[in-house]
């Protein structure tokens, strides 16, 4: 039967050995994968200044980017292919509440500098790899 | 309760309480947005209920922790807090930088990080606060005259989980990193070292209530805690599918999260197999009933629905809608809250010298809360899955789908409703011990033998 002893072993050994696998991974990701799929060379001062907008306004607390953040408006990933420039600048600079389909969205009234270093940041977004998401839907007849 | 010092536990359970309060009012006001009544947006935003709601939880989880450990660590250890009145403070400034952070949260002043909202500069108050509060619990393990597995696993628990903090505090222009280091706190956090936490507290409450053997229960801790690290390490993977980093993950990810219920399920077998075993018959019989309440809801709603959605596969549909909630809600309430009530539960009437063990409030407290949280579960998966069909699959717009759902969100706010109900039927118990006594002092020691 399984001693105390040989059961912290499992645990010690389990952890150290799990965690430098991990953190091997980690490595790997950050030099081999990362740069390239989400093109470092296109991070550029606007898209910078886009995130930080993102986050400053907490647009993860309704809308999902990457699938991450909360669920109660539209993922962002391909906001810039499916709606467009236009679009995206009307929802940000308008002073009344987006509301489409009744469902309102904070009325942040941005100036066009901050509306486009925004649309800056979701092109590059756009432009991520991310190895099949959001997934096609499927054809229906 | 031997020790004067683990009084201070009260209050830390007495603030964590309040804040569960406040945490289910911004969970209602998301709830009727859902359901197409948002007529207070514009003093609570959905942005603005959705931080506020999950920083209350995380904050009154930690802050029972700390509670929990204020309680342990001078009973394992054999000596008083170093200094009770280091803790009242740690408590107080815990508390302010938390509504601080909530306040500001209705005034656009965070850091829109999933989880992580609380601003930077209020971040570095929380560091020193939690140093202050690993110090007083360091200081006084060092002083004592033992060291239990069960202490060491609690405090190890609790100084990875301050460690971890910093990682989320790295800022990166990459959204891909950003995002991979936010998993270190969040997912290292619950499916890690607070799984720590949360086995030692169990095991400090099993050794207690069911009257095994020690070194039965601290062997099997250390397998449990083998099993969450063996496994959720790597686990971590099955956040890093689709946020722009390689396909090795998929396989990484994949694999080690489909372990992860192992823990839990150890840990829910774990419970049961003690519970069976002992041979002491506790008279605090709701502290057993959210203990292996906790041990099994939290294989169900942790272990059992996070597996449901941990594939590769399966995840590339249900990333990123409902599902997620659906398998959150269940396992925050199963694995961390239900360990806090648990402790709470033990230690009250030891700590008051009321003893309120067995009464009808305390078990419609218990029912309730739990019914109406599965229930809950079930209207989130119900939409999710209705989500994940018509706007992954059929491909219908996010907006049109929404509309389609609504009617899910009328049975989650009525069944939150119930939920709720046994929350303040629990606080009004709480209400009931009334205040910390010293005459509460070697009681249920001099009970246990009669």
């Amino acid at each position: 039967m399984l001693s105390k002893s040989q059961a912290r072993t499992f645990f010690l050994g389990g952890t150290f050995i799990t965690f430098a696998i991990f953190l091997g991974l980690t490595w790997n990701s950050l030099v081999n994968e990362v740069p390239e799929q989400t093109n470092v060379h296109n991070l550029t001062e606007a898209v910078v200044r886009g995130k930080t907008l993102w986050e400053e306004n907490n647009c993860m607390g309704c809308h999902t980017i990457f699938g991450e953040g909360a669920y109660y408006a539209p993922e962002l990933t391909k906001v810039y292919e499916r709606r467009g420039e236009a679009y995206i600048k009307a929802t940000l600079m308008t002073d009344i509440p987006w509301a489409p389909r009744g469902r309102k969205m904070v009325a942040y009234g941005f100036s066009e500098d901050k509306a486009n270093d925004l649309v800056e940041f979701f092109k590059w977004v756009n432009e991520v790899d991310l190895i099949g998401f959001p997934p096609k839907p499927k054809k229906v007849q | 309760m031997k020790y004067k010092s683990q009084k201070v536990a009260y209050w830390f359970f007495a603030a964590a309480l309040l804040l569960l309060f406040i945490q289910l009012f911004y969970g209602f006001i998301m709830g009727f947005a859902h359901m197409g009544y948002d007529g207070w947006h514009n003093v609570f935003p959905f942005n603005t209920a959705r931080a506020v709601h999950t920083n209350l939880l995380v904050m009154w989880l930690l802050i029972g922790f700390m509670g929990a450990a204020y309680y342990i660590i001078p009973e394992e250890s054999q000596q008083e807090l170093v200094s009770v009145k280091l803790a009242y403070i740690q408590l107080i400034t815990f508390l302010a930088v938390g509504v601080a952070a909530v306040i500001g949260y209705h005034f656009n002043y965070w850091e829109g990080r999933k989880f992580l909202e609380i601003p930077r500069p209020l971040d570095w108050l929380v560091v020193v606060n939690v140093l202050t509060f690993l110090g007083i619990i360091l200081t006084t393990l060092y002083k004592g005259k033992k060291r239990t597995t069960t202490s060491l696993v609690l405090v190890m628990g609790l100084v990875f989980a301050a460690l971890l903090y910093l990682p989320g505090m790295i800022w990166f222009d990459n959204q891909t990193l950003d995002s991979f280091f936010r998993w270190w706190v969040v997912h290292l956090w619950v499916e890690g070292v607070w799984e720590l936490i949360m086995g030692g507290i169990l095991a400090f409450l099993l050794i207690k209530l069911t009257g095994v053997d020690r070194e039965v229960i601290e062997k099997w801790l250390y397998v449990i805690v083998g099993l969450t690290f063996l496994s959720g390490i790597l686990g971590t993977g099955h956040h890093y599918y689709y946020i722009g980093v390689g396909k090795i993950w998929h396989i990484v990810g994949g694999i080690f999260s489909m372990l992860e219920p192992l823990a839990f399920l150890a840990m829910a077998l774990f419970a049961v197999g003690m519970y069976r075993k002992g041979e002491k018959k506790h008279p605090n019989k709701m502290a057993l009933y959210w203990t292996l309440g906790t041990a099994i809801m939290s294989f169900i709603g942790a272990g059992l629905l996070g597996m449901a959605h941990t594939l590769p596969q399966t995840n590339l549909y249900t990333h990123g809608t409902l599902v997620t909630a659906m398998h959150g809600h269940l396992a925050f309430w199963g694995a961390y809250a239900m360990i806090v009530f648990s402790f709470i539960t033990f230690a009250l009437p030891n700590i008051t010298g009321r003893k309120l063990y067995d009464t009808v409030n305390g078990q419609l407290a218990f029912w309730l809360s739990n019914i109406g949280m599965v229930g809950m579960t079930m209207a989130f998966g119900v939409a999710g899955v209705a989500q994940v069909y018509l706007e992954r699959i059929l491909g219908l717009e996010f907006g049109a789908v929404q509309k389609e759902i609504e009617i899910h969100f009328f049975v989650l706010v009525l069944l939150a409703t119930m939920f709720s109900v046994g929350i303040i039927m629990f606080i009004i118990e709480f209400l009931k011990y009334g205040k910390p006594n010293d005459e509460a002092i070697g009681m249920e020691e001099i009970q246990l033998k009669a």
